[in-house]
């Protein structure tokens, strides 16, 4: 395999709390404007994804996918150590599911109370 | 290049800070109240001296339209006492949560949000709120009146909290705050408040702030001061290792800046000896996994084979129906349930329903198989709606961490049954089972704030207090009312006062201390590392059980590190800067708390207080408050009744005093 290797540190934890869409995030950084502990930091790159400079500081309220003028630009991902344990059980079919499970079902597309 | 790995794996050189550098660089600005911290309390504090009057400016960490702990929602509204359709006067609201904290809670913030909680949520309709069913989705629903749309929860009868829409509840009231011309400083971390002559104890004048993207200095000169910079966190435990900032139920920037900055400055502090366990970074996901409390309250909770487990009113008798849980029982006036207000801090006469005490035990002896669902499903329908889609949707970190991302993955409440965490049995006795599995030398502050008087001043001149900086219990609508009630005793103070002066040296000294973190070191040290530090230090010699000989050890350590670690704390960049000034905070307010418990001298039950070498515990001598401050560098202390708002000088009812105090303000008019 060619492919250069480097010396860098492990990644912070969590990973990625916040997944951006390439395709459908413009750059316009509100995300970076509005996010509470400064997670994220505008990219060098213009009309570019920010960067998720401090993933370990991601408080997960999810207010940047709410302020973002983009629908589906961000995505917010649990921690694997609190999200690996929400399940839930089809009561009619005794089915399990989970969040984050390989084949999920088809998303409930309700929206909430208004 | 959006992830850390793409940054540095890309082969890229790291990307120079994005914002510019200025270091040294200094703003000065005069306003006629400052408002630090620009959370729900700062916000609401801010529009109501600005609707008095006066010039205004809030300067906030994070930035005001998200920031704080109501930033991602509210779903609650409690105490609302004032509503057309409550049953509780504010009196009665206020006595029972007063009595459920055995007199340990603060009166004069206490009324005033049972007397203006509903003012408030008025105020906030105008702001552009939702806080009535105007669509008509809950038509029918026992716990909406339909003449005036609004939903209540928890207890359907004496109707005194509603259900609100309030995922927008901040973006509204920044908006106010830009319409009413107040200044907003983002991303400034307020450092240190600046008194007359520099000295200790005397009149508050105004405060020093540090840029955490550009590293400038602010000088704000004041003619009054809000302290609404919320509860200090991370003194016990920290670790960002498994949950990220998730790791706090509050967000990473509130550690209590505002405590420290008061007792540097020589305000008065009650109640920092008090504290609760918690289960730190190891909690589930808020309001994400299926319980029978709060956001989630009056859900049916089955076992794996799906057998219920069963209600019970205060009195300890089972409820058959599922409407049941939402009435008080025969003869009862009125119940106090969620936001904290299940099971201990509340009075058998106010005691609510709830899930069965004894589960831990049935748990244990097999009658109930682990693991519990919440059986969305088998409620009725305005019920499940209620709690997933209105609740859950509008409650903090909830609409977007668990309602989108939970429905998109294919979660139906329709049907479908949440899972509720497996725990220990024991840990089932709270019934707040997001909280996770807690560790009894881990642990939250609770309550513990500043010590104000009718007017919510401290006992400087010049100083406020509102929200969760204040002593004594609190909420969102706790926090709006306190900041309106502060909001206005501040402005009409800062109407007759005199122009304040900054003190040079004052200044200086604070100059080279914010600074200090810039200079690298061999020995150099991160700000995760000194707060988890300091965090060892506190669970060890300030735990769950504490004595003489652990706290003035524990005191020697911190001024230890103090001059030796604390010294080497290293900030790469301004926002590194922040970070480890939040550590001098923490480690500030880990001798707050150790000083205070010194103070009192017995255990308390009410407290979650355990003196080793004081066992007795809640003796009547030592039921009432120990008050701090630091007077010329020695710690000083004094007795207060713990209803000292209503003994003279003060009238003997909270309405007297409420009223001479300006309560009953009629500045509610948005438009
Ligand atoms: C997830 C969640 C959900 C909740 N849901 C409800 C609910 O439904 N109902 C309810 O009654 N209560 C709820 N609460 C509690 C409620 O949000 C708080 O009681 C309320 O926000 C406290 O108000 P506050 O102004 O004291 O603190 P906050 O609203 O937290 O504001 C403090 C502000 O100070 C800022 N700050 C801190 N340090 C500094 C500094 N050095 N310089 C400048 N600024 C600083 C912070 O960034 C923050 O914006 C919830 C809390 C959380 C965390």
């Amino acid at each position: 395999m060619d492919r250069r290797v480097y010396m860098v540190p492990n990644p912070p934890m969590p990973n990625i709390p916040l997944q951006f869409d390439a395709a459908v995030c413009n750059g316009c950084n509100v995300c970076v404007k509005i996010c509470r502990t400064d997670v994220l930091m505008p990219n060098p790159e213009r009309l570019t994804p920010p960067i998720v400079l401090y993933p370990d500081e991601c408080w997960y309220c999810g207010c940047c996918v709410e302020d973002c003028p983009r629908p589906g630009a961000i995505m917010l991902v649990h921690p694997l150590n609190q999200s690996v344990v929400v399940s839930w059980k089809r009561k009619k079919t005794g089915e399990s599911f989970r969040l984050g499970m390989k084949d999920p079902p088809p998303p409930n597309t309700r929206p909430p109370a208004r | 290049m959006t992830s850390w790995w793409d940054l540095i794996e890309g082969g890229q050189s790291t990307p120079e800070w994005p914002y510019p550098i200025r270091y040294g660089q200094e703003s000065r600005i005069s306003t006629d109240v400052l408002v630090l911290g620009g959370g729900i309390a700062g916000c609401h504090a801010a529009i109501s001296a600005a609707r008095r009057g006066a010039s205004v400016v809030i300067v906030e960490k994070g930035h005001i339209r998200r920031s704080g702990q109501g930033g991602a929602g509210v779903d609650h509204w409690q105490a609302a006492c004032a509503n057309p359709c409550s049953t509780v006067s504010p009196e009665e609201y206020t006595r029972a949560i007063v009595d459920g904290f055995a007199g340990y809670d603060c009166g004069p913030m206490r009324y005033a949000q049972c007397r203006e909680s509903w003012d408030a949520a008025l105020d906030c309709e105008r702001m552009g709120v939702q806080i009535r069913d105007v669509h008509g989705e809950f038509e029918g629903a026992e716990f909406r009146d339909p003449e005036t749309q609004l939903l209540f929860c928890y207890d359907y009868e004496s109707r005194h909290s509603l259900r609100v829409y309030g995922d927008t509840m901040k973006p509204c009231l920044h908006k106010e705050t830009v319409r009413l011309g107040i200044k907003t400083y983002n991303r400034v971390m307020a450092t240190s408040l600046l008194t007359e002559d520099g000295k200790a104890g005397v009149r508050v004048v105004g405060a020093t702030g540090v840029n955490v993207r550009t590293g400038e200095l602010y000088v704000f000169r004041a003619k009054a001061t809000v302290l609404a910079m919320a509860h200090p966190r991370r003194e016990w435990v920290f670790s960002t290792e498994l949950n990220g900032g998730a790791a706090t139920f509050a967000d990473l920037n509130i550690v209590g800046d505002g405590h420290a900055m008061a007792w540097n400055a020589g305000a008065e502090l009650a109640g920092m000896e008090r504290s609760y366990d918690t289960a730190g970074g190891f909690a589930y996901i808020q309001y994400g996994v299926g319980y029978p409390d709060n956001t989630w309250f009056g859900c049916t909770m089955v076992d794996a084979r799906g057998k219920p487990v069963p209600w019970f009113d205060g009195s300890g008798r089972e409820l058959a129906a599922v409407r049941d849980r939402f009435l008080p029982r025969d003869g009862q006036k009125f119940m106090l349930i969620g936001g904290g207000l299940t099971g201990s801090s509340v009075t058998p006469q106010t005691q609510g329903n709830h899930i069965d005490d004894s589960l831990a035990e049935r748990i244990r002896s097999g009658e109930v198989v682990l693991p519990l669902y919440a059986d969305l499903p088998s409620l009725p329908a305005h019920e499940r709606r209620a709690i997933f889609g209105l609740m859950v949707g509008n409650e903090g970190k909830t609409r977007v961490p668990v309602y989108e991302t939970y429905t998109r993955a294919g979660f139906d409440p329709d049907q479908d049954m949440l899972q509720a965490p497996i725990m220990p049995p024991d840990a089932y006795r709270s019934p707040h089972y997001p909280a996770g599995v807690s560790v009894p030398q881990w642990r939250e502050i609770f309550g513990g704030g500043l010590m104000v008087d009718w007017d919510l001043r401290s006992s400087l001149e010049g100083l406020y207090g509102a929200g969760r900086s204040v002593y004594g219990a609190g909420d969102h609508s706790g926090a709006a009312t306190s900041g309106r009630y502060a909001g206005r005793r501040a402005a009409d103070y800062a109407r007759d006062a005199s122009g304040p002066a900054v003190d040079e040296d004052q200044l200086e000294t604070e100059r080279a201390r914010v600074y200090a973190p810039l200079q690298k070191r061999p020995e150099s040290m991160g700000w995760k590392e000194l707060n988890a530090g300091i965090c060892r230090i506190m669970q060890d010699y300030c735990g769950q059980f504490r004595s003489e000989e652990t706290l003035l050890r524990g005191l020697r350590l911190l001024a230890e590190v103090r001059e030796a670690e604390l010294t080497r704390g290293y900030a790469a960049n301004p926002h590194e800067l922040g970070r480890v000034l939040e550590c001098h905070t923490i480690l500030t307010v880990a001798e707050i708390v150790m000083h205070a418990s010194l103070a009192r001298r017995a255990s308390s039950e009410h407290l979650d207080f355990r003196r080793l070498d004081y066992p007795a515990v809640d003796p009547p001598e030592w039921r009432k408050l120990s008050p701090i401050r630091r007077d010329h560098g020695e710690v000083k202390t004094r007795d207060v009744p713990l209803d000292y708002h209503l003994q003279p000088p003060y009238a003997s009812t909270y309405e007297e005093n409420y009223v001479a105090h300006g309560g009953s303000s009629p500045d509610t008019g948005g438009a």
